[in-house]
């Protein structure tokens, strides 16, 4: 039976946390813990979660939590996933769960290092599309046109100048036996990627957008709204990464106008028109790499 | 650039002040609490004056980075706390190794490890000195001030230009959050020092040739003349080499290149030392928290006297052996457990016994604390 929010478990893993309002992370840790169960046990780098969740005595995690340095989180997975197949330990699931940053700048070594040995792990990058635990700095995956407070939008700089860089292609490239793009404003598609992945042996890796009020610049309650409009105007895709061949989750024919997404974010409001058209383009061209992958032998 | 009027900003920015003011126009670093308004402030104002601002993907990156721009000609800055420092060890080694000028602001936070974000500590002096391996030169100043944030700033980056060298400025977390009044001097008001460059022609450039200043003339990369760095040792062409009694003279060289300017770059402040029976040694934060214990214990009829290194590294040894006749006792108190206590007690205790007032839990020694400390020891 595919996994829905209409049957799962009652039990909570992740409460009690000192997140934001509306914090597109927590939803992620919440939601994977349902999947992932209480024989979970997590890696965490210096990110908002672990600042967020481990405040004494008042710790957020049901289940084994460690908060490593901050470029260790793939390595760390690495030693406990291998000494937990060492000592035949086979209903425990070992979780990364990083920031954007966290991921793909300061630890994509160690996680590059961890997909190649092939070592049984999850790893869920939660993007809020910067260093939000440190105060909004830019990261790797922040969109470009952000404003952040090192990407300043005064008269000599427009916010962010470069685009997302692309991990689910760079784990695509490691042929990772499952990789997955996902949305916190799509639970259930999220939920059934996170089951996939526990039942697959080897690294896992799901990147998923988390929309995060505090450094995105709109109101709490928008989280679910803002994630699904990034999603329909194609600005974040759902796809897998499975044996090879990418599936493509959600697959429109058209796609909304940029500008409903990005009007609704403090972040984007110096954007004009020529960034619109600049980034529509990136847009395109992003798909129609996605799609040449379609019913390719990776 | 006009007088500039008074105004209330925090150590961190202070420092960035000082640093564009002094010439820094390249900055790459990664964000760090709590060092991380010095990059948010780069990244404004460094574009404004031409200058480059890069977030790197690491901390290693940052440092790397800063040693790629400065070899272009650039004076350059990265600043970074706990784990960040201790990520950037190997570069800095080799800024140390290969001569390359550069200034690393350390917001010293409580440690190890992730230890404490938000809290202030000085627990990083001895890493400053012997952080990275092997042995090498350094240089450490260490502010107490939100005024001293740009002075140092600026003194740091003369020193890394003159003497070409990493320097640290060390703040701790106190000095780079708090906010003072302080009218900054103009830039006329300012010494710039600026590397010395190659007077001869591209092909007789020799890197590393070595005349009486110490210092090794250094060519910007890019401009015809060609040369090779290395974290290697080398000889005077910058080569790789073997030869043992080149590396015996390029590594005696490098630990003595500082001695014959001392005087320039060995900084401290003295306060009531000249009667002193008890003489405090503290910096950074918690020298201000001495010197209003002074004020207390004066008032009591109990002389109390401070020195203050500004320079940490070199330890200004010397200065400090000079004003040991009418000690009776040194108490050190440090946010940590006794780091430069110990560089005291080489050189003091055969004259004058050195005890230390310790706290290490992220609050400031408070006046109280060194005043219960004097009492004790009297």
């Amino acid at each position: 039976m595919a996994v829905s929010i209409k049957n799962l478990p009652d039990q909570e893993l992740f409460y009690g946390h000192k997140a934001c309002q509306g914090c597109g992370g927590a939803i992620v840790a919440r939601l994977a813990l349902k999947v992932l169960g209480e024989r979970t046990c997590i890696v965490l780098p210096a990110s908002c979660i672990s600042s967020v969740t481990t405040i004494y005595p008042q710790m957020s995690f049901l289940v084994n939590s460690l908060t490593s340095s901050f470029p260790a989180t793939g390595a760390v997975l690495s030693g406990m996933a291998a000494a937990c197949k060492a000592q035949g330990l086979k209903d425990v699931t070992v979780l990364g769960f990083a920031g954007d940053g966290g991921t793909i700048d300061i630890g994509l070594q160690a996680l590059s290092g961890a997909v190649e040995r092939g070592d049984d792990f999850i790893y869920i990058c939660y993007d809020n599309e910067a260093y939000m635990n440190t105060g909004v700095q830019r990261s790797g995956l922040t969109p470009y046109g952000a404003w952040t407070t090192t990407t300043p939008t005064n008269n000599n700089a427009v916010g962010e100048k470069k685009f997302k860089k692309n991990l689910f292609e760079i784990m695509m490239a490691h042929r990772i036996p499952y990789c997955a793009t996902a949305s916190v404003a799509y639970p259930n598609d999220l939920l059934n990627k996170l089951a996939k992945a526990k039942e697959i042996q080897g690294p896992k890796v799901l990147h998923v957008q988390a929309p995060c009020p505090t450094g995105w610049g709109h109101g709490p309650e928008k989280t679910v709204e803002i994630g699904k409009l990034a999603v329909r105007t194609g600005l974040w895709y759902l796809a897998e990464y499975e044996n090879g061949q990418v599936t493509i989750n959600t697959n429109p024919k058209e796609f909304k106008p940029v500008k409903d997404y990005f009007s609704k974010q403090k972040r984007f409001r110096h954007l004009t028109e020529e960034d619109f058209r600049i980034i529509e383009e990136h847009r395109d061209t992003e798909w129609k790499i996605l799609r040449n992958y379609l019913g390719k032998d990776e | 650039m006009t007088m500039r009027k008074a105004s209330l900003i925090q150590g961190n920015r202070a420092c960035t002040e000082g640093a564009l003011a002094a010439g820094v126009r390249f900055y790459a670093g990664y964000p760090i609490t709590p060092s991380t308004e010095i990059a948010e402030i780069m990244s404004e104002e460094l574009p404004k004056l031409g200058g480059k601002f890069v977030q790197m993907e690491d901390e290693i990156a940052g440092m790397a980075c800063i040693l790629g721009a400065a070899l272009t000609g650039k004076k350059v800055l990265t600043a970074s706390s706990g784990p960040g420092i201790s990520l950037k060890q190997e570069a800095i080694g080799y800024a140390a190794m290969a001569e390359i000028p550069c200034v690393i602001v350390n917001v010293q936070r409580l440690g190890p490890s992730t230890g404490g974000p938000t809290s202030s500590a000085q627990g990083d002096i001895m890493q400053a000195r012997w952080g990275t391996h092997g042995d090498h030169p350094i240089i450490a100043l260490c502010p107490s001030s939100v005024y001293e944030c740009f002075t140092l700033t600026v003194t740091a980056v003369n020193f890394a230009e003159k003497f070409r060298t990493p320097v640290y400025v060390l703040l701790d977390e106190i000095v780079g959050h708090m906010r003072e009044n302080v009218e900054l001097p103009t830039y006329e008001e300012i010494k710039i020092i600026d590397r010395k460059k190659p007077t001869c022609a591209p092909k007789e450039y020799k890197p590393y040739k070595i005349d009486e200043s110490m210092i090794p003339a250094m060519a910007d990369f890019g401009t015809g003349y060609k040369w090779h760095v290395t974290g290697l040792f080398h000889d005077e062409t910058g080569f790789p080499t073997g030869k043992t009694d080149v590396i015996d003279s390029q590594l005696n060289r490098l630990m003595t290149k500082f001695s014959k300017y001392e005087d320039e770059i060995l900084l401290w402040e003295e306060n009531q030392l000249e009667d002193a029976e008890i003489l405090l040694v503290a910096y950074g934060s918690t020298a201000r928290s001495a010197l209003d214990a002074i004020e207390t214990l004066r008032n009591e009829g109990i002389k109390v006297g401070l020195f203050r290194p500004i320079t940490i590294w070199p330890f200004p040894e010397k200065v400090l052996r000079g004003k040991l006749e009418k000690l009776k006792h040194i108490i050190v108190p440090e946010m940590n457990y006794g780091q430069l206590m110990l560089e005291v007690e080489r050189v003091c205790k055969d004259k004058v016994s050195v005890s230390g007032l310790f706290k290490v839990n992220g609050l400031p020694i408070t006046p109280d604390e060194i005043i219960a400390k004097v009492r004790e020891v009297l």
